[in-house]
C-alpha cells in the first residue's frame, strides 16, 4: 500500500475486527516496501504476480533431475522418488493463491526497524487482560508455521479454555525471510533481530509482553532474554540451549566424554552424538560458511530449494505427503517452500547463519544462558532433535519457571501440533499473568 | 593414519594395510567378456547444448552479498561474469574436438563402466603412468599435460623423459558411469586403477594425482602391487600428529615450527577452520544437492568455491587476468560436468569417503582427517605448489614418506590444480621425480 499511512491506533483498532485485512488494497510488491516514516505501521497484503507463479511452474517442469541415491533410505538426503513426487505436484495440483488467501484473511502489517522492512502478522484478543506474545519462526520455516496458533491463544474460550488464557499475537518474519526485507548489511544475527523484536512490541503499543521460539525463535528469544529489555516479562522456547559447556565438545569429539551423566542425560547425549553422526548437521555448516556458494542453485532450482530444504532434521520423519494424517501436511509444507522462492530469500534467510557464526543453538555457553535473568519456560517434544533434561535446564536457565514434556511433536511442534502448543504457552506462561 | 579409505578401527598411529582386493572381494584382473576395451568418443547433442544456454540465461539470481569480499562465498558479480561468458561466448564444442582428438577408451571394471584417456609414446622405454584428477574436477584438468609427457622431445624434453599416459575418470565423474549402489570408496577406486593398468598390459608403472586423485595414489602406493613402481602427488598427506592435536586444541601451533611449517600449520588451520563446509556437504549429505543438477549457475558456483585461492585466481580470470586457469578452463570443467549430469554422482565420492559413524570431515570432530598420513609404501615423489591447501614443508614429507622419498620440490607459482594450471611446471616435476627409476 505504497503511499498511504494508516497511523498506528486506526491500525491497531482496526485489525482488532475480524476482515479489516480485507479492506486494505494489494500490495504490488513481494517484500514489504520502506515506510513513508521509519515508525509509521502500515498494513500489508500478499499478492503475488501470476508472472511469477507461472516462472516457478515453468521452471518446476523443466526440472533437471540427478540420479537416483544409491542408498536405500535417507542417508544421503531426500530421495529422489520423494522428489519427484512432491514437485510434480507442486508444478500441478498445489495452489498458492489459497496460501495467500489464508495470510491476507489475517491482519498483516508492515514497519521499518533498524533500516529493515519488518513483516508481522498481528492479532488481538478481544479478551482486555490478553497478554501479547511475540512468536518467532526459524529456518527452514516461516511464518506459514504459526498461523494454527493464531485462533487458541487469541481465542481461548472457542476453544474450551479460560478468557484468563488469552493473548494478543504478533508473529513476524525474520529479517531475510518470507515479506520481511532482506537485510543489504551484515549485523542481522539473533541479537539485533531480539532489538528489533522489542521495538516492535514496543511500536505496537505493549508495554509488558512475553516472546516465545522454536529454532532459530528459541536463540532469538533466549537472546531477548539476555537484552531483558523494559517489559520483557519471560521467554517459552522449545529448542532450549541447555547442553552443558562440559558435553559440547564430546559431542563433537573434541573433549572426552563427560562423566558422571544420570540415566537421562546419557541418553540425551548419546541421542545428539548420533543425531551429529548420522550427517544431520551439513546444512548449518554449510550455511555457516559460505551461505553464497549454496544459494546459487536454490536461487535458480526449485527443486534445489526443495532437497535442501527438506533436509532440515525437523523433516526426518515427514512422509512427502504419503500419509495424509501428518501435519504439517504436503500443502502446507509447500506453502511455506513457495514462500522461500517467491520471495527470493534462500540465500538471505541462509545468512542467519553466517551471521551467528556457526555457533551452536543448543549450547548454553554459545547461547550465554547464564546471563539470562528473566523467567523462563521450556517444552521438550519428544521428536525434537534433542529433549534438554531437567537437570541441564535447570543449570542453564536460573529463572526456569515452568519445563513440561509433551506427549507428542518435533522440530515443528506449533505447526504439527498448534492446539497443544498452544495449551504449553497457557501454561508456561500462567504465572507471569 | 587416514580412514578416508574406509572406515576403520585402528588407532591413530597405525598404519593400515592395504590389499588390491581387500575392500571388493573381486579378482580385478581376470579378463572376461566384460574386460573388453572399447573406443570411446563424446558428442552432446545440439540439443542439451541449447537448453544449457537457455537456462542459464533464464537464471533466477540472489541479491548481491551482504560483504564486500568473498567471505560468504562466490561474489555475485563474479557468478555474473560467468554466466555472461557461458552462455554468450563459450564454445563447449572446443573442448569436444580436443578431448575427441584423443584416443579414449571405456572398459568394465568391478561392474562399473570406466571411461580413461590412454596415449602411448612413439618412444620405447616410456613410463607407464596413471594420473587421477580429483573434485572438482574432470579428465579436462589433465589435457594440458598429455603431450609434453608423451612427446617430450616435442616439448623441451628427452626421449628417456616420455610417459605412456593414462588418465581415467573416477567413478561418477564425466564419462565414467554412475555407481547405481554404495561402495565405490577411494580404496575400490584405486583397486580399479591397479586393475586397468594391468588390463593395459602394464606390468610396472607409476601413478600420479591431485586433490582426490592424490588420496587414491597414495591408497594405491599403500597397496603397493609389485607392478607400481612409484607414485607422485601434489597434495601429500603429511600433516603430524602435533598438527592435528594443536588444530583441535585450538590454542595455537606447536612449539618448535619452522617458518615454513608455520605458513602450512596456519593454512591448515584455515582449512579446517573455514574451508571444509562443501565437505561436509557432500559426505554427509550429496542427494541435497538437487540444485547444482538442475541449475548452470548453481554448479557453477558450486565448482568455484573449492578453496579460497583458487576461487580468487578463477575470479580474477572472469576479471580478464591472465594467470593460472582461463575462463574456458574452468567451464569447460564445469561444463563436461553439466552434459554428463554427474554434478551430484561425483559428489558422492565424499559420502563412500565418510565413515558412516562420523560427525563428518573436519579437525575436531572426526576420525576422517585430510593430509594425514596414509601411508604408502612404494617411492613418493613430492612437489609443493604454494598456493595449495597447505604448502608441504620438506620436513613433514621427509618425516611422513622416509627413505622412500625420492624426490621434493617447492615450486613458485602454482596451487590446487596444478596439471591445469601449470602443466610445465607438474611436467618437468613428474620428469624429474621418477627419473630415478627408469631402467637404461
Amino acid at each position: 500500500m505504497p503511499g498511504q499511512t494508516i497511523t498506528r491506533r486506526a491500525l491497531l483498532s482496526g485489525s482488532a475486527a475480524a476482515g479489516a485485512a480485507a479492506l486494505f488494497a494489494d500490495s504490488a510488491a513481494l517484500s514489504a516496501q520502506p515506510s513513508p516514516t521509519s515508525a509509521s505501521v502500515r498494513p500489508y497484503r500478499v499478492h503475488v504476480p501470476e508472472a511469477a507463479i507461472a516462472d516457478l511452474r515453468r521452471r518446476i517442469r523443466d526440472t533437471r533431475w540427478p540420479d537416483r541415491e544409491t542408498v536405500t533410505d535417507r542417508a544421503q538426503g531426500a530421495r529422489l522418488a520423494d522428489m519427484q513426487g512432491l514437485v510434480r505436484y507442486w508444478g500441478g495440483g498445489y495452489d498458492w493463491r489459497r496460501a495467500e488467501a489464508r495470510l491476507n484473511a489475517l491482519p498483516q502489517f508492515s514497519t521499518m526497524i533498524d533500516g529493515v522492512e519488518i513483516h508481522f502478522i498481528h492479532v488481538r484478543s478481544r479478551h482486555p487482560a490478553a497478554l501479547p506474545v511475540l512468536v518467532s519462526h526459524g529456518w527452514p520455516g516461516s511464518v506459514f508455521e504459526q498461523l494454527g496458533l493464531i485462533i487458541p491463544l487469541t481465542d481461548p474460550t472457542a476453544e474450551g479454555g479460560n478468557a484468563a488464557d488469552a493473548f494478543d499475537v504478533v508473529i513476524p518474519s525474520l529479517p531475510g525471510f518470507g515479506f520481511s526485507g532482506r537485510p543489504t548489511g551484515t549485523g542481522w544475527g539473533p541479537d539485533r533481530i531480539g532489538r528489533a523484536w522489542d521495538v516492535l512490541m514496543k511500536r505496537l503499543g505493549y508495554k509488558r509482553y512475553v516472546a516465545q521460539g522454536g529454532d532459530w525463535g528459541s536463540v532469538i528469544a533466549e537472546a531477548m532474554g539476555r537484552q531483558a529489555p523494559k517489559g520483557l516479562l519471560g521467554i517459552h522456547v522449545n529448542l532450549p540451549a541447555a547442553v552443558p559447556p562440559e558435553v559440547g565438545p564430546a559431542l563433537t569429539g573434541a573433549g572426552p566424554p563427560p562423566a558422571a551423566l544420570s540415566p537421562e542425560e546419557s541418553e540425551t547425549f548419546e541421542g545428539l552424538r548420533a543425531f551429529i553422526r548420522g550427517g544431520n548437521l551439513a546444512y548449518t555448516t554449510m550455511m555457516s560458511a559460505r551461505p553464497q556458494a549454496i544459494g546459487y542453485g536454490l536461487t535458480d532450482s526449485p527443486a534445489g530449494l526443495a532437497g535442501f530444504m527438506l533436509v532440515h532434521p525437523g523433516f526426518a520423519h515427514w512422509s512427502f505427503g504419503a500419509d495424509p494424517a501428518q501435519t504439517p501436511g504436503r500443502d502446507e509444507v509447500l506453502d511455506n517452500l513457495t514462500l522461500y522462492w517467491l520471495t527470493n530469500s534462500a540465500v538471505s534467510s541462509a545468512r542467519i547463519y553466517w551471521e551467528n557464526g556457526g555457533s551452536s543453538a543448543t549450547s548454553a555457553a554459545a547461547n550465554r544462558t547464564a546471563e539470562i535473568s528473566v523467567p523462563v519456560a521450556i517444552t521438550n517434544f519428544p521428536e525434537e532433535v534433542y529433549r534438554a533434561p531437567e537437570s541441564w535446564a535447570r543449570r542453564a536457565f536460573r529463572n526456569l519457571i515452568y519445563f513440561n514434556a509433551a506427549d507428542r511433536g518435533g522440530h515443528f511442534a506449533a505447526w504439527e501440533h498448534p492446539q497443544l502448543f498452544a495449551r504449553e504457552m497457557r501454561a508456561a506462561f500462567r504465572s507471569l499473568r | 593414519m587416514s580412514d578416508l579409505r574406509t572406515s576403520s578401527t585402528t588407532g591413530p598411529s597405525e598404519t593400515a594395510a592395504f590389499t588390491e582386493s581387500g575392500t571388493t572381494n573381486v579378482n580385478l584382473v581376470e579378463p572376461g567378456p566384460s574386460a573388453s576395451i572399447r573406443p570411446f568418443q563424446f558428442q552432446a547433442s545440439d540439443e542439451d547444448l541449447a537448453d544449457l544456454k537457455r537456462r542459464i540465461l533464464a537464471t533466477r539470481w540472489p541479491e548481491r552479498e551482504t560483504v564486500d569480499d568473498d567471505s560468504q562465498g562466490v561474489q555475485l558479480a563474479t557468478a555474473r561474469k560467468l554466466a555472461d561468458y557461458w552462455a554468450n561466448e563459450y564454445d563447449w564444442r572446443k573442448c569436444e574436438a580436443r578431448l575427441n582428438a584423443l584416443p579414449n577408451f571405456i572398459t568394465e571394471i568391478d561392474g562399473l563402466d570406466i571411461h580413461f584417456i590412454h596415449v602411448r609414446s612413439r618412444h620405447e622405454n616410456a613410463l607407464p603412468i596413471i594420473v587421477t584428477h580429483g573434485w572438482p574436477g574432470s579428465i579436462v584438468e589433465q589435457l594440458k599435460i598429455i603431450g609434453p609427457l608423451t612427446d617430450p622431445t616435442a616439448h623441451g624434453g628427452a626421449a628417456a623423459d616420455a610417459f605412456d599416459v593414462v588418465i581415467p575418470s573416477i567413478p561418477g565423474y564425466g564419462f565414467s558411469a554412475r555407481p547405481a549402489a554404495s561402495g565405490w570408496n577411494p580404496p575400490r577406486i584405486a583397486a580399479a586403477w591397479i586393475a586397468l593398468m594391468k588390463r593395459l598390459g602394464y606390468t610396472r608403472f607409476v601413478a600420479q594425482g591431485g586433490d582426490w586423485g592424490a588420496v587414491l595414489t597414495e591408497i594405491m602406493g599403500a597397496m603397493a602391487p609389485p607392478e607400481l613402481a612409484a607414485i607422485h602427488t601434489n597434495m601429500p598427506s603429511t600433516a603430524p600428529p602435533e598438527v592435528f592435536e594443536a588444530l583441535r586444541s585450538g590454542e595455537g601451533p606447536p612449539a618448535g615450527l619452522t617458518a615454513e611449517e608455520r605458513r602450512a600449520f596456519e593454512r591448515l588451520e584455515f582449512f579446517f577452520t573455514h574451508g571444509l563446509a562443501y565437505a561436509q556437504q557432500m559426505g554427509q549429505r550429496p542427494q541435497t544437492l538437487y540444485g547444482i543438477a538442475d541449475s548452470p549457475v548453481g554448479l557453477a558456483a558450486w565448482f568455484l568455491d573449492h578453496d579460497q585461492l583458487s576461487y580468487r585466481m578463477i575470479a580474477r580470470a572472469f576479471d580478464g587476468e591472465s594467470e593460472g586457469l582461463s575462463r574456458d578452463d574452468v567451464l569447460d570443467n564445469v561444463t563436461i560436468t553439466w552434459l554428463t549430469n554427474t554434478a551430484v554422482s561425483a559428489a558422492r565420492l565424499y559420502w563412500e569417503a565418510l565413515p558412516r559413524n562420523s560427525s563428518g570431515f573436519g579437525i575436531e570432530r572426526n576420525n576422517v582427517r585430510f593430509f594425514e598420513p596414509i601411508g604408502p609404501r612404494v617411492p613418493v615423489a613430492v612437489s609443493a605448489f604454494p598456493s595449495e591447501l597447505y604448502p608441504v614443508p620438506r620436513s613433514w614429507a621427509e618425516r611422513t614418506y622416509k627413505q622412500q622419498l625420492i624426490h621434493y620440490n617447492q615450486l613458485p607459482e602454482g596451487g590446487h590444480f596444478a596439471a591445469f594450471e601449470q602443466p610445465d611446471h607438474l611436467v618437468a616435476e613428474l620428469r624429474a621425480g621418477f627419473r630415478s627409476l627408469r631402467r637404461a
